[in-house]
């Protein structure tokens, strides 16, 4: 490990001077061909490790990248939701890497084991030597009592990584008896997806409502407000008919004794902070941190989460290792798919620069997050926002954006149209990563 | 004309001198906020002055890779010429085309910002959406493009010198939504554009803007 510290200051007072030829001829890059070919290794094959490879790639092709990524196929966590009320089918979430390949990335189906100061060591044996290191390894869980990966792969699923468990919780559904009861233990801050939980609770009372109408869905939360709060609920008013006696949704709130203590499998029981609850179906999703590697690797602070450079997303406690994702601690943004993506771009064009011998230039970045609330009638909302860093590298400054209008702002027309801009959304995000 | 050419030769000065210089966020409701606090808290500094392709890498998400739409309600917007990308620019962000993300979107770039990304769309190739459509659509779509269309949206839509935006190859979801919003009044349109819309609707009804759509999205 290096001590060294790595200097923004100087890199922005650098790359200052040279945007201007940057604006001129709108490439940043000029690689040049003599150099000996760089090697960055990618850990993790997500949205920020999959958008990082090929950015890199994209803008400099002599760069030789390696993407690292335990699974074949990845499935998106965004989205899932649709999938666990039977609006798509899980194939709809699977991206492979071919895509990536066919661009020149060199793809290894492995597991990351180790991070030296200039290679990845993988379970299967190899050691793949690099320059940069950009490890995106995702989420991991803290599990409440009773409560650990093999009970979630066969009863009470966190499905916050999108795959078996995500169509276990849909087949739990349609077993379900109509007057069954739903239970979704929602996580504290911060997390991946923070308006997850409710747009799943949403299409889960949608489906309720549809097919099982004398059930209900108790969304158990340690907190007391949510990500699009004002939005969501006024949401399940409309829809569910949140707040009135017949509600398909109860949220039982951090002040109202929400929190998740513990949970029995055997006797579908959740016990939390003050009383006991019964269901048919439970959904924990469970507290977060970084993902294993990222501890591994000695890339977490006290948080649980993984400092970095918000230019360049160099981790602050290992140099020429960048940390992508939901694990970073990107401050001022949200922890989500689009937002990792766009971090990506930024680490990338930053890696690609500090590689040919530039300064990194200024970044932009953006996030957009679409949640469909209903899908009969159609109700979708979304969050947007463009980025800035700040001068002194303190924090990703949110310069725009907003939320859908509610209250009497609210238009039906445009609702409708945001759910067909989220499917539209996920076909060009996830193109945009995987080359599919 | 005459306007967009001077916005665009202005904001083309100010990229030059702007481009390297960090400056304060955009915020264009500064003024009301001004208006109604004494003491504005004071806005901390940001980077500004990134490459076209960086700015342009923040559309791809959503437009898709080189900005070219693999998503059936959203525009590529490769090869657009840039004035027309300047104006639809400002158009989201002043709140005369009525959006729902994009005017969110768009107020968070300066106007040198939004030059060097559509300087960026305008020099990259346009890529048209594989969409097809049957014969006697297509043929009545295209007879009424002659007659209601062409003079502004040359060559079937996919002249990308008349400013008009590219129609041709473009999603045919998208393009119904836009239809319906310049119809609607929630997108800005020139009174030619209004009249013959309003001609087109009034003669042939929704089949008749269905199969100009239908036209558009079918051609490369």
């Amino acid at each position: 490990m290096s001590t060294k510290h790595f200097n923004r200051r100087n890199f922005l007072k650098v790359s200052g001077g040279t945007l201007g030829a940057a604006a001129a001829g709108f490439s940043l890059y000029t690689p040049s061909a003599s150099a000996a070919k760089a090697r960055v290794v990618v850990v993790g094959g997500g949205m920020g490790g999959a958008t990082a490879a090929r950015y890199l790639k994209k803008a400099d092709p002599s760069i030789d990248v390696t993407l690292v990524e335990a699974n074949a196929t990845y499935m998106t966590c965004f989205m899932s939701n649709f999938v666990v009320v039977g609006e798509r089918e899980l194939d709809y979430l699977a991206h492979g890497y071919d895509g990536l390949k066919a661009e020149g990335i060199n793809v290894v189906i492995d597991r990351v084991v180790g991070i030296d100061d200039n290679a990845v060591k993988t379970a299967g044996g190899k050691t793949l030597a690099f320059d940069r290191c950009i490890v995106s390894p995702g989420v991991g869980f803290k599990f409440v009592e009773g409560h650990n990966e093999e009970v979630a792969n066969t009863s009470v699923t966190h499905a916050w990584k999108a795959g078996k468990q995500t169509q276990l919780f849909h087949d739990q559904l349609t077993s379900m008896k109509d007057g069954g009861t739903v239970i979704i233990g929602a996580p504290r801050n911060p997390f991946r997806c923070p308006p997850g939980p409710y747009e799943r609770t949403s299409l889960v009372a949608g489906y309720l409502k549809k097919n099982k109408p004398k059930s209900k869905v108790i969304v158990l939360d340690p907190k007391d407000k949510f990500s699009k709060f004002g939005l969501f609920t006024e949401g399940w008013r409309i829809h569910y008919g949140y707040g009135t006696e017949d509600s398909l949704i109860t949220w039982v709130k951090g002040a109202e004794g929400g929190a998740i203590e513990a949970v029995d499998p055997d006797s579908n029981t959740v016990s939390a902070e003050i009383e006991e609850f019964s269901a048919d179906v439970i959904n924990i999703i469970p507290d977060q941190k970084a993902g294993e590697i990222a501890f591994t690797a000695g890339l977490v602070d006290d948080s649980g989460w993984c400092p970095v450079d918000l230019l360049t997303f160099e981790s602050t406690m290992r140099k020429n290792i960048h940390i992508l994702g939901d694990a970073s601690k990107a401050k001022g943004m949200p922890k989500s798919g689009y937002a990792a993506s766009s971090q990506a771009k930024v680490c990338a064009a930053g890696i690609v620069a500090q590689l040919n011998g530039h300064a990194p230039g200024s970044p932009a970045y953006v996030n957009t997050c679409y949640s469909v609330i209903s899908f009969e009638p159609k109700d979708g909302i979304s969050v947007a926002a463009i980025y800035k860093l700040r001068e002194d590298g303190s924090k990703i400054q949110k310069m725009s954006g907003g939320l859908t209008p509610s209250g009497d702002k609210r238009n039906a027309a445009h609702r409708a149209r945001e759910v067909d801009y989220a499917l539209s959304w996920y076909e060009n995000i996830t193109s945009n990563t995987f080359a599919d | 004309m005459q306007l967009k050419t001077f916005a665009v030769t202005a904001l083309s000065a100010a990229i030059m001198v702007g481009c390297a210089t960090t400056q304060q966020p955009a915020e264009p409701t500064a003024t009301k906020v001004v208006a109604k606090k004494a003491a504005p808290k004071a806005k901390p500094k940001v980077i500004s002055g990134a490459s076209g392709a960086m700015l342009a890498s923040t559309c791809e998400g959503c437009h898709g890779t080189d900005g070219i739409s693999q998503g059936p309600a959203t525009p590529s917007i490769a090869g657009m010429s840039e004035d027309y990308l300047i104006e639809a620019m400002e158009e989201f962000s002043d709140g005369d085309t009525k959006s729902t993300v994009m005017g969110r979107v768009a107020k968070g770039y300066t106007d040198e910002e939004i030059v060097a990304m559509s300087k960026y769309y305008a020099g990259i190739e346009y890529g048209s959406a594989e969409q097809s459509a049957d014969a006697a659509t297509l043929a009545k779509g295209e007879s009424l493009h002659n007659k209601y269309c062409e003079k502004c949206h040359h060559d079937g839509g996919a002249d990308a010198t008349d400013d008009s935006g590219i129609l041709a190859g473009q999603w045919n979801p998208y393009l119904h939504y836009t239809l319906q919003d310049f119809i609607n009044g929630d997108r800005a349109v020139g009174r030619k554009m209004k009249k013959k819309l309003d001609q087109l609707l009034a003669n042939e009804g929704h089949a008749g803007l269905d199969a100009v759509v239908s036209y558009y999205g079918s051609q490369k």
